[in-house]
């Protein structure tokens, strides 16, 4: 514990208070870790490049291939810095319906990285709530919540996302499934996702809950649910974050998985699994293009935040140090 | 200097080549991406079934290649009374198995055929009675004048009533529940093929009748034809390539450049006898997928013209169809009667023009609306109809694609739900009639159940039910051109395009490609 303790301070603090804790944090052990890791110092980057590539795509991207209106489709299946028909000049080339490649990417990252965010925020807050519930108080509650997780850990989470999402979409009125479709996809993926958060936290949970600290909040007759949000919770996030880290990235895939079966976000709207899906149908006739780089696109942006989250638990693991 | 040897050994290869070929080249391996369902020649009305069965049987009246009809096992037809045809049959016909094909088993089949568990009753629920005069000679009743009986009829084969009654099959497969009988595994007619073995859904193997009636006048080359289904249109396409397979139906549209560049492929193609269209709601006084309140902008004329002047066929043909389409000025496929080239002209793109008529209407700023789209059913339809959804976007209508599977697609459309939608219409009758009757004739429970426009329009009506009865054929070709003119006037539908069919085949095998996309393996010549 005294090992962890001084992370999550420098963590849960950093960015509000700005000099003193952004001293400290250059100071830390973590921040030393992470600039003696050029891969890490990469995928940082790499990570940052995507963010704020979707952040401010309209800003950034030549064209917006989410309007209709502005598609040209006899630029349609232009090649990379190839000549299109309407003379513009697509850096990555077009696809099946005239969209910049290039463009669509920062677009689709946007929803991609969205969607994975939230859902691995979703999830986290709802396994860790079940997981703190679970692992403090234990009994028939610990059983439910843990007996769930084990019978939803059993199915592939892919599977359960599709199941979750195909539900969802059945239940909502047809008029609102457009609108809908982002929200429905991270919950599916959220819901398919929680069990890792919630076992890690009742297991630390449970460790914690016997430690004197948490005995002792107990006798001076501190509410159960403040002992649990105040005292322990801290104490197990740094596992989570290790977590969420990964689970950032397996969401992103997840979405995208999705999104190549064609469960996923509209084809108007597409987002990095989408293209890939369209793309996959013109691969053997020459358009590789279409398919390569949101390909590329995607390994890169999943590969680099599970390298930072690889990273992450070796700098938190007090053991590695 | 270096070429020539080059030269002669091409030449010396093709000669091998060709030699080798004509070695092998009377069986015929083919392949479709399903299995005929059942072999009984009247149990389902289905595509590769018909095919299959089209091989080892004849129909009174043959669809010939090029969508015509012609004297199949009947020489003659002709209406004695207006409700009364009179069909003269081929003498000299036999079946596989010797035996000669009279008016007996002519009727026995379209008794067969005409009612349950039949899939064909319905192209022939008109006959109410069928009477042998003598031998070759059949009387066929119909409950009212039908002078469209003999296009009916191109799709009713002909089967042996002895061997029908010898096996215990005089009644058609219940393929509904399941049924089986001797007929569902084993066929014996009178056509271009025997069946020689049968295992569905793995290999069906066919070989020539010898003695067919009507050798002389078909080429007959093919010995053998070996009939393997498969699934993957990938899979198709490298056993094509890999000379595993001499013909295959429904290459993909974008393999198509990969197998036309290979010299030993040909792929053949013809507009097929369905065209694609946009379906609008203008019945309804409003609609429930738009951002107008309290009235229908597709009720008025002006803004389906904007909206067919706005989508730019010619695009979605050379980019989305990669040129597999036909742009269509009316929803009437090429081959049907009542055809004319004249009213398949499309204006030209205009976009200007289309957002005057969309202000002339009142709608400067133009209005959204939810547009459906099946995924799954025609030749790129979500792809067709993302790109309508942008050209309609840079007119000032903001269409919301909605996507979906075919099931789904149907069914709300059936239930009267989608407002803007796109739509396929195949005519096997190859007439007018069977559109108009199906899509323009006022949605009234019995007729019009496929129009879903709300279009409504008296004349129209009484042109529908006076062609179904008029036996002139020039009075009811007047009747059909009327119709097209109220039809193409009011702009019901937006008409897209006609589809293409494609086959792909060796370069040494010929076979003329038919628009109902079912081979006549008899028809197939070898170089």
């Amino acid at each position: 514990m005294s090992a962890l303790d001084p992370l999550h301070r420098t963590k849960a603090e950093e960015p509000p208070r700005a000099p003193s804790a952004w001293a400290r944090f250059f100071d830390s052990d973590i921040w030393y870790s992470f600039t003696r890791s050029p891969v890490t110092v990469v995928s940082a980057l790499i990570v940052l490049i995507f963010v704020v590539g979707a952040l401010f795509a309209p800003w950034i991207a030549p064209h917006n291939p989410f309007n209709p209106a502005e598609l040209n489709l006899m630029d349609g299946f232009t090649p990379p810095m190839g000549e299109a028909f309407s003379g513009n000049l697509y850096l990555l080339g077009t696809d099946d319906q005239g969209r910049d490649v290039f463009s669509t990417i920062l677009y689709g990252a946007r929803i991609s990285l969205f969607v994975g965010f939230c859902a691995v925020l979703f999830a986290m807050v709802l396994g860790i709530s079940l997981g703190l519930l679970a692992g403090y108080r234990g009994g028939w509650v610990d059983s439910l919540i843990m007996r769930i997780a084990d019978v939803q850990l059993s199915f592939p989470a892919i599977l359960v996302a599709l199941l979750i999402f195909g539900v969802a979409r059945a239940m909502l009125p047809r008029s609102m499934q457009g609108e809908m479709v982002i929200w429905v996809l991270i919950i599916a993926i959220g819901l398919s996702d929680w069990v890792q958060y919630a076992r890690t936290v009742r297991g630390t949970a449970m460790v914690e809950k016997n430690k004197e600290y948490v005995q002792a909040a107990r006798v001076i007759g501190i509410h159960p649910l403040l002992i649990m949000l105040r005292h322990v919770l801290p104490n197990v996030l740094g596992p989570v974050l290790v977590i969420a880290t990964i689970g950032l990235a397996l969401a992103i895939i997840a979405e995208a998985t999705l999104s190549f079966l064609g469960v996923g976000v509209p084809p108007t709207t597409p987002s990095l699994g989408t293209l890939i899906r369209i793309g996959n149908d013109f691969l053997f006739s020459g358009e590789w293009w279409i398919t390569l780089f949101p390909g590329l696109a995607l390994i890169l942006l999943a590969l680099s935040v599970n390298l930072l989250g690889d990273w992450l638990r070796d700098a938190l693991n007090p053991k590695l140090r | 200097m270096i070429r020539k040897p080059m030269i002669y050994a091409l030449l010396l290869g093709t000669a091998l080549g060709a030699m080798s070929l004509e070695a092998s080249a009377q069986t015929l391996r083919f392949a479709s991406q399903s299995d005929a369902l059942t072999l009984d020649p009247h149990a389902q009305n289905e595509g590769p079934t018909i095919t299959l069965a089209q091989q080892i049987h004849d129909p009174l009246i043959i669809r010939d290649d090029e969508m015509g009809i012609r004297e199949g096992l009947a020489v003659s037809w002709e209406t004695v009374e207006p409700t009364l045809w009179e069909f003269k049959l081929r003498e000299g016909v036999k079946f596989h198995d010797g035996s000669d094909f009279t008016a007996e088993d002519a009727a026995f089949s379209l008794e067969r055929a005409r009612v349950p568990p039949s899939d064909y009753r319905n192209y022939i629920s008109s006959i109410s009675e069928v009477r042998v005069v003598d031998d070759y000679t059949l009387h066929i009743e119909t409950s009212a004048p039908n002078p469209i009986l003999p296009q009916q009829l191109t799709n009713i084969v002909m089967m042996s009533k002895a061997w029908a009654e010898e096996h215990g099959v005089e009644q058609a497969q219940n393929y509904a529940e399941g049924e089986e009988n001797y007929a569902v595994r084993n066929a014996m007619g009178t056509g271009a093929f025997k069946l020689e073995s049968r295992a569905p859904d793995e290999r069906t193997v066919l070989v020539r009748n010898d003695d067919y009636w009507d050798a002389d006048n078909i080429p007959m080359e093919v010995e053998r034809v070996v009939f393997t289904p498969i699934a993957s249109a990938a899979t198709r396409v490298a056993a094509l390539l890999s000379g595993e397979l001499d013909l295959i139906l429904y290459p993909p549209v974008q393999d198509l450049q990969r197998l036309e560049q290979s010299p030993d492929i040909q792929v053949k193609s013809t507009p097929e006898n369905r065209t694609i269209f946009l379906g609008l709601n203008q019945g309804a006084d409003d609609l429930d997928s738009d951002s107008v309140e309290g009235q229908n902008p597709l009720a008025d004329k002006r803004v389906r013209e904007a909206i067919n002047l706005a989508i730019d066929v010619d695009a979605i043909q050379r980019v989305v169809m990669r040129g597999q389409s036909v742009p269509a000025g009316s929803i009437a496929p090429i081959y049907i009667t009542g055809y004319q080239e004249e009213f398949d002209q499309r204006p030209d793109r205009d976009l200007d023009r289309a957002r005057e008529l969309l202000a002339e209407a009142g709608y400067e700023d133009g209005f959204s609306i939810d547009f459906a789209c099946p995924n799954d059913r025609y030749n790129n339809d979500e792809a067709i109809c993302q790109a309508v959804v942008g050209m309609l976007g840079q007119a000032g209508i903001e269409a919301n694609l909605r996507a979906q599977t075919r099931s789904l697609h149907f069914q709300q459309l059936q239930n009267g739900e989608l407002d803007f939608y796109m739509l396929g219409w195949g005519v096997p009758t190859f007439d007018s009639e069977y559109i108009f009757n199906f899509l323009y004739h006022t949605n009234d429970g019995e007729r019009g159940s496929w129009n879903m426009t709300g279009f409504s329009n008296e004349r129209m009506d009484e042109l529908v039910q006076a062609m179904s009865g008029e036996t002139d054929l020039d009075a009811r070709d007047e009747l059909i051109a009327e119709a097209w003119e109220i039809a193409l006037d009011d702009l019901t539908y937006i008409p897209l395009h006609h589809e293409v069919l494609n086959w792909a085949m060796q370069a040494n095998v010929d076979i003329p490609i038919r628009a109902d996309n079912s081979p006549r393996f008899a028809h197939v010549t070898f170089d």
